[in-house]
């Protein structure tokens, strides 16, 4: 895969062969962090927001600028504002208070980060990461830390600053690995988090969030699909479904009345591979005679207002409710996405519950309570279908998945965010014969980012990306040698789009699939014409045509 | 180098400090009554704020660092330390990490190998300096009581006796002593051997070292080489834990450093990254249950937001959408 925005893969090889084993990319003897520049290039930053996309969100300081010009153009008085949107977090949030006292540079986070284990950068290594700030926070905030400014590491905020911000604080995928090991349980995520909500008040932005933040508030999913074109959408993949499988599925769209609401992110009603993943949901459904409803309104699961602001994060995700109480179903069903359940889990009954309108969630298909989400009263699609199984309500032929040699990913978020291993992989043992973990180091809660998390999935951040990918990658490469996985699973649809690159670059042949879309195949369903492909139209091992008319 | 040099002028020019005082000022009752006292109330009002400073900010949101299995179906196994789904079993890894520095214990070493490919190994020798570091100064630090208290009580005395059990110098030889000693160079040496940590420490990452350092080694001289008559040592603790001013006995000027040293670092725990020891119960990632879809979190500043309600979105698309036969309310 060659690419303007990042080097070719054996160009990447090379660099890599020659620092072996070492990690950092040069000898920095001698020098201070804060001494090494910050340098803008080809596939390392990601292109600010439009200024139509700002003034449609009433955000600060629409302009034209890039990382590489000279003068960002920042507001007037916007040293003022970072330090009062600084006073203010820090009085709001307990952790980035914390987060900024009790570091104590152990140095236990610098190679857990899958951005530094790529680039070699030290300014990625997540207690750099941190510095970048706390060393502001130093100066502006502590007074005996500024007396001893020097000895003390503390800094003045200047825009040269505001531009290592804006570099780093957009190469971290808010992935929360290097958190797992914190001794302290310091967080870069949510430093990350209070970050971009500062330089959001400055107009230091990335158009990949801002712009589908944009669309989500307008037409309620991310690509700015309008209702029409999304149930257009939804209904191709249901002719597809029929030409595999024989079967004519029969989703609702906007159905008051109906039992649950589905929603799941618009890229698995959109973009390749995601689509295979939905229309292994409404297999699934169909399967099991589901009452359930698809909103064109609360259309996205993902919200990039978690990438954003706490505000953004909150306005974004008050669809989901306001859409379940008009609708009035009894519970939410989730699909399967990565950032969409750390809002789910963490964020989304604190910010527009209690949703005491709703019902606790109970399985029509086994009556099983879903007691552990009986307050925001939302299930993860891997739970109910993990839920389905268990109880034998699932006619299943896991052979159909005998062209796919699977190993399975772990989504930072579900992972670190949700605590959520079993399930998915109980699933996928279901209903795949092949299945090897990825290295002990690099699954569950020490799972490696896809490199693209968190809004980043730009292509113009390709080579950062390819980089970030690195580790994951390299664990897939591991399978691949020794147990000849050609299948990476996920259940997260940021994965679906941006892991297809990363295989392409370091490991090609390997594809990616959502976890239902496997479910989707193996699934025996009444009435069904014989089945020889899968949802991809790709032939079926062990299932070829008979040549009956011999 | 300067980053080394600095703080290890600073701890040397402190420990002269008390030494000069002593031995040409004559000043033993600032060092052995004033500054004491002033240390402690430093130390005691400086850490009072720091907690109440951090506790009233508010926790926002529920956002424990999940590391293993949520409760969520009552088949599946659930990991209820590393993932707890109630206050108790939060308050227990919390424990955990204090006691036993259990993330620390995961602490893996990343190399890049040929291919080129990525490899992970075991790394515990973060976690074994740390723990030797931090327990030893507890042990020594309790068995000081020895000084402040009349009758030893029995566990103190026989934490003591345990520590002495090797009973190889006279006087016996504390195990406490030498595992301080090693855990502190190591601490110091892994700063400077390693690339990462070179660029990532500050002055202020040594100081406390060299400080830690400075004090232990003292103590120890003054044990096992100089020693320093216990008498008047005693009877000024006795002096200090009764919250008494009366004009010590003389006792030394080595003493009066390793005091001094002391002081300083109770006097600097509230400024630095010392306060660690108060933020690790308090790190929201680790001390709140995995229960957020269970059990409602209260955001106590949780703003109003206007965001786009389904009449707004249906009055921009009532028209696609009947004709795309989708419901609306209004027709």
């Amino acid at each position: 895969m060659s690419n303007k925005y990042a080097l070719k893969p054996d160009e990447l090889k090379k660099e890599f062969e020659q620092k072996k084993p070492r990690i950092l990319k040069e000898n920095l003897a001698g020098k201070d962090w804060w001494d090494l520049p910050v340098e803008f290039r080809d596939g390392n930053w990601c292109f600010p927001a439009k200024p139509e996309v700002l003034e449609d969100l009433h955000f600060a300081n629409p302009r034209k600028w890039a990382a590489t010009d000279k003068d960002w153009q920042l507001p007037d008085g916007w040293e003022k504002i970072i330090h009062d949107g600084m006073k203010d977090r820090l009085k709001r949030f307990r952790s980035f208070k914390v987060f900024m006292d009790s570091c104590v540079r152990c140095g236990a986070c610098a190679d857990k980060c899958h951005f530094f284990l790529g680039t070699g950068d030290p300014k990625n290594m997540p207690v750099l990461r941190a510095e970048l700030v706390r060393s502001v926070y130093r100066n502006d905030f502590t007074t005996f830390a500024k007396i001893l400014k020097n000895f003390s590491g503390s800094r003045t905020l200047t825009q040269d600053v505001i531009k290592e911000w804006h570099m780093y604080f957009y190469q971290c995928t808010e992935c929360r690995r290097c958190s797992v090991f914190c001794p302290m349980g310091i967080d870069t995520a949510e430093i990350t988090m209070m970050v971009r909500e500062l330089l959001n008040l400055i107009g230091v932005n990335n158009n990949w969030i801002l712009a589908p933040v944009a669309n989500c508030n307008r037409t309620g999913n991310h690509l700015g699909i309008e209702p029409h074109t999304f149930e257009q959408n939804i209904m191709s993949l249901v002719d597809d479904i029929e030409d595999v499988t024989g079967i004519r599925v029969n989703p609702t769209f906007n159905r008051k009345g109906a039992e649950i609401l589905f929603i799941t992110p618009s890229g698995d009603v959109f973009a390749d591979p995601g689509v295979y993943t939905m229309m292994g949901y409404l297999l699934l459904f169909h399967h099991i005679g589901l009452d359930y409803t698809i909103s064109t309104y609360a259309s996205e699961g993902g919200n990039f207002g978690m990438f954003t602001s706490n505000e953004m994060m909150k306005k974004i995700n008050a669809k989901m409710y306001h859409e379940a109480k008009r609708l009035g179903v009894k519970w939410i069903l989730g699909g399967e996405c990565g950032h969409m359940w750390r809002v789910v889990q963490q964020y989304m009954g604190t910010m527009n519950g209690p949703a005491d309108f709703l019902k606790e969630p109970v399985s029509p298909i086994t009556g099983t309570k879903f007691t552990n989400a009986k307050s925001t009263k939302m299930v993860h699609i891997a739970e109910f279908t993990a839920d389905l199984i268990k109880h034998g309500k699932l006619k299943l032929d896991p052979k159909r998945n005998d062209h796919l040699r699977t190993t399975f990913h772990d989504s930072c978020n579900v992972a670190r965010g949700m605590g959520m291993f079993e399930e998915p992989r109980y699933v996928l043992n279901k209903v795949c014969n092949v299945f090897h973990e990825m290295p002990e180091n690099t699954i569950r809660e020490q799972t490696f980012c896809c490199g693209s998390g968190s809004g980043l999935n730009a292509e113009e951040f390709m080579d950062t990306r390819m980089r970030g990918g690195f580790p994951r990658a390299s664990a897939v490469a591991h399978v691949r040698e020794k147990h000849k996985v050609d299948s990476l699973v996920t259940i997260c649809a940021i994965d679906r789009a941006s892991l297809p690159a990363l295989m392409r670059y370091w490991n090609p042949g390997v594809l990616v699939y959502g976890l239902h879309e496997l479910v989707g195949n193996a699934l025996i369903m009444q009435g069904e014409k014989k089945r020889t492909e899968d949802l991809r139209e790709n032939p079926m091992a062990g299932f070829e045509e008979d040549d009956d008319d011999e | 180098m300067k980053k080394v040099l600095k703080p290890l002028i600073a701890v040397i020019v402190l420990a002269l400090i008390p030494w000069l005082g002593v031995t040409y000022g004559k000043l033993d009752y600032v060092f052995a009554i004033i500054i004491p006292y002033a240390a402690g109330v430093i130390l005691a009002l400086g850490m009072l704020f720091r907690l109440v400073d951090w506790l009233r900010r508010p926790v926002p949101f529920n956002i424990p660092t999940t590391c293993g299995q949520e409760k969520s179906l009552d088949w599946v196994k659930t990991n209820t330390l590393e993932c707890p789904s109630n206050p108790f079993m939060a308050a227990l890894r919390v424990l955990s990490e204090v006691f036993l520095f259990r993330s620390l214990f995961r602490n893996t070493k990343a190399e890049m190998a040929g291919g080129p490919k990525l490899v992970y190994g075991s790394h515990k020798w973060l976690w074994l300096g740390g723990l030797a570091f931090h327990w030893s100064m507890l042990i020594i630090v309790i068995r000081h009581a020895r000084f402040f208290l009349a009758t030893l009580p029995v566990p103190i005395e026989l934490l003591d006796t345990a520590d002495r059990f090797l009973d190889v110098t006279v006087p016996a030889f504390y195990i406490t002593d030498a595992v301080a000693l090693a855990a502190i160079t190591f601490l110091v040496l892994r700063r400077l051997s390693d690339a990462k940590m070179r660029i990532l420490s500050l002055s202020t990452d040594y100081f406390p070292l060299f400080l830690f350092g400075a004090i232990a080694i003292v103590g120890i001289s003054m044990r096992y080489v100089t020693k320093v008559n216990i008498m008047p040592v005693k009877a000024l603790a006795m002096t200090l834990a009764s919250f008494g001013f009366s004009e010590p006995e003389p006792i030394g000027a080595l003493f009066y450093v390793h005091l001094f040293l002391v002081c300083v670092l109770l006097a600097y725990i509230p400024f630095s990254k010392l306060v660690h020891m108060g933020g690790i119960f308090l790190s929201p990632t680790r001390n709140l249950p995995n229960n957020s879809r269970a059990k409602w979190h209260k955001n106590p500043w949780n703003p109003d937001i206007k965001f786009r309600t389904y009449a707004e979105y249906e009055d921009e698309f009532r028209e696609k959408m009947k004709k795309a036969g989708i419901p609306v309310e209004k027709q």
